[in-house]
């Protein structure tokens, strides 16, 4: 019985299908249930949780990206699979403490003050969310000292900030001086990503890393917040 | 079933008074000045239905003015058969083209001399000899019966190309006029599938090729329903003049009630008015002719009624295929066809430029584009022509071939139904109830379908342009692919009892 909820719940991540209302790539899944669903029923048969994260979550999630590189699959799978994988993990999160996993890491996101732009944001939080990150998203036109004050509430391992104006990437560098005036910049990471700013800029502002795309975002946060980074 | 094409909502460029102006000013010029004819036949033929036939005294070849009647075009316009079936080895890729109905298929054409094969070469900068790059280089080859061979092998594996004309002129040592017309017919048709045009070198040799395609499509009566090949003949030497030759071969093919197709190509400014008015009043004068002697002479014959109009240069009185008066004579012409209800052999993806890059792909595209618009039945000269029609590469027809299926996907008809329509509402509603706000998840239904276009398959990753590197090595692909060849008992027979043909084409 555990082993079908598990299977069920990896080959509906690796179809993206966040409820039963989303259609996926097979037909015979129409109507069945989806991620949400199935999380909820193993929480009801007391399925063991690191199970659901490590067998359901993570391999299905693993396949998707084997599928990614492969071409198989492209950026819409992607997503699909990482928010069914984020949606499963915010029904979790209040379970992980009692079953003694430790939460892999929390990351604030922001679009940086005088951007409405959020795609890219948006994207990077449902692949962070999808690799099993809590994350904060602040939202867009964010003004440096909410981001100072939500890393002091929220103490997470690595800020994303995004931007897409040429006008307001200028936001990026004024928000880790305010975090550096706040006494700190030593406690947290910063990345940067956005299509007018590039490695080079991130040095510039005194950024920890650079995301060209979304994967490569998830991929620096991955390294800076297993402490590889530092 | 038959290759679908697109089916697309017509450009009118012209409106009904301007179409109607047009045809009268068409029988006006046949009736005065009327025609000059070269072919004794094609005179006797027009007399014998009421044209008034003078003997022109000159010196030279015997001619005659032909005053044609209006009469004769109409009679002879309800005559002619209004959908015309051309066959294919494999009859799912034959082709039904009805006058009435605005799909188009994409076909190559010309009978370049030169093939171009484009290499690589790896380039180191003068400034700093530590830069490489790759970078192509051109190579001109003449045409010849294996290289025509590949050009069929490529046809049968890019998926917009619907029917194969011939693309080279075959100049091998060992082909001249009397054995030219078997072997390209059968290089053409033993490597590809689909359907099978050409012109025709020497009459004397119709009817082997004739007799070749019916073994090939399985007897006389096979061949009738399913006419795996089809001719062109250019009857009309611009301004208004019937060539003796091609119209001998136009009377013969059409008595035989193979498809035809009635090509006129005049050019604006030298051997037609520039203006489009002049130009579609004459070359549609010329196709007319031709196609009412084909009804003459067989009273249901097929025929496709064949534009080809261009433009000259005003540098140096070539062809012009990149400008846009080609386009509107193209379509004009588009238009008169479907006045009449006829399938329309029409004209567009050509450039003036020697070599595939940025003048040939926006000079071609303007055209793909436009005449695509059009709803022209059958497009000849879409694939790999470069140098006007001089030139034909293989990797351009690739290029092609790509910039077809971009513009057949952006004319296909909108599908907004109601049902569509509802499930984009829901998809507004839950994705306005998420913190992203974010429909891509819901593309991925369209993108299996295929609804979705990919992204330009020969982009390059740096900063230098790589189209035709990445083109070269999709084409290498499509070559490697395994051939569809007659079957082994076929080409047996072929060889027995067709003469003038190539020993070294039955190896493979």
């Amino acid at each position: 019985m555990t082993e079908d909820i598990i299977s069920l719940i990896r080959e509906n991540v690796i179809q993206g299908r966040v409820t039963q209302d989303d259609e996926g790539l097979e037909e015979e899944m129409v109507d069945q249930p989806g991620v949400t669903e199935l999380i909820y029923k193993a929480l009801d048969q007391k399925v063991d949780i690191t199970d659901i994260i490590n067998r359901g979550l993570t391999e299905g999630m693993g396949i998707v990206g084997q599928k990614f590189e492969t071409r198989e699959y492209f950026i819409p799978d992607m997503l699909a699979s990482a928010e069914a994988v984020g949606a499963a993990m915010e029904i979790l999160e209040p379970h992980l403490a009692s079953s003694g996993i430790k939460a892999k890491g929390k990351i604030v996101m922001a679009t940086v003050k005088g951007d409405l732009h959020d795609i890219g944001k948006n994207i990077v939080t449902i692949l962070l969310r999808g690799a099993g990150y809590t994350v904060k998203d602040l939202g867009n036109d964010v003004e440096p000292q909410a981001i100072v004050d939500a890393v002091r509430q929220e103490n997470p391992q690595v800020i994303g900030l995004s931007a897409l104006l040429t006008s307001t990437m200028t936001q990026m560098g004024d928000t880790i001086q305010a975090l550096k005036d706040s006494g700190l910049r030593d406690k947290v990471k910063v990345i940067i990503g956005g299509a007018p700013v590039s490695e080079e800029f991130a040095r510039s502002v005194g950024a920890d890393g650079y995301g060209a795309d979304g994967f490569q975002a998830v991929s620096i946060v991955e390294s800076l917040a297993s402490g590889a980074g530092s | 079933m038959a290759r679908q094409g697109v089916l697309v909502e017509p450009y009118q460029r012209l409106n009904q008074e301007q179409i109607e102006r047009i045809h009268q000013a068409s029988l006006d010029i046949l009736a005065d000045p009327g025609i000059i004819c070269f072919n004794s036949d094609a005179a006797e033929v027009y007399g014998d239905f009421g044209a008034d036939v003078t003997p022109v005294e000159q010196e030279g070849p015997a001619r005659w003015l032909v005053r044609i009647p209006e009469k004769i075009i109409s009679d002879t316009l309800q005559a002619a058969p209004k959908v015309v079936k051309l066959g294919a080895r494999h009859e799912d890729n034959c082709l039904i083209l009805d006058g009435s109905e605005p799909r188009v298929r994409f076909a190559s054409g010309s009978e370049a001399n030169n093939w171009l094969d484009v290499d690589v070469e790896t380039f180191i900068s003068k400034r700093d000899p530590a830069r490489e790059a790759d970078f192509p280089v051109f190579r001109v080859q003449k045409g010849t019966v294996d290289r025509l061979a590949q050009a069929a092998h490529l046809c049968e594996n890019l998926d917009s190309w619907d029917s194969f004309l011939r693309t080279v002129n075959i100049q091998d040592d060992d082909i001249n006029d009397e054995n030219k017309d078997v072997n390209k017919f059968f290089a053409s048709l033993n490597n590809t599938t689909k359907h099978v045009m050409s012109g025709l070198t020497e009459l004397a040799q119709l009817d082997n090729v004739v007799g070749m395609a019916q073994i090939i499509a399985g007897g006389e009566a096979r061949f009738k329903e399913n006419p795996i090949i089809s001719f062109i003949t250019c009857t009309v030497k611009s301004p208004l003049q019937l060539v003796d030759d091609t119209t001998q071969k136009a009377i013969e093919i059409a008595k035989r009630g193979i498809p035809l197709v009635i090509s006129s190509s005049p050019q604006g400014g030298s051997t037609a008015p520039i203006r489009e008015e002049g130009m579609v009043a004459q070359i549609n004068a010329e196709i007319l002719v031709g196609m009412a002697l084909t009804q003459l002479v067989n009273k249901g014959a097929p025929v496709l009624y064949g534009s080809v109009p261009v433009r000259a240069r005003m540098d140096d009185l070539n062809d012009s295929y990149g400008v846009p008066e080609f386009s509107q004579y193209n379509i004009d012409c588009v238009q008169m066809a479907r006045y009449y209800g006829l399938p329309c052999y029409s004209t567009g993806g050509i450039s003036d430029v020697n070599v595939p890059g940025i003048q040939a792909s926006v000079e071609r595209l303007f055209s793909h584009i436009l005449v695509t618009l059009s709803g022209a039945q059958y497009i000849h000269y879409a694939f790999g022509l470069l140098e006007r029609t001089n030139t034909f590469c293989p990797i351009q027809a690739v290029l092609d071939n790509t910039h077809i299926d971009m513009v057949k996907r952006f004319v296909r008809q909108p599908s907004i139904t109601s049902d569509r329509v509802s499930e984009c509402l829901e998809q507004v509603r839950r994705v306005m109830g998420t913190s992203h706000k974010l429909y891509v998840r819901f593309v991925r239904s369209a993108l299996r379908s295929g609804e979705v276009t990919p992204s330009y398959p020969f982009e390059g990753k740096g900063m230098v342009d790589e189209t035709l590197l990445r083109a070269r090595e999709n084409m290498e692909q499509m070559m490697s692919q395994p051939p569809h060849h007659i079957d082994r008992a076929t080409i047996d027979r072929v060889f027995q009892q067709v003469p003038g043909l190539l020993p070294r084409l039955r190896e493979y």
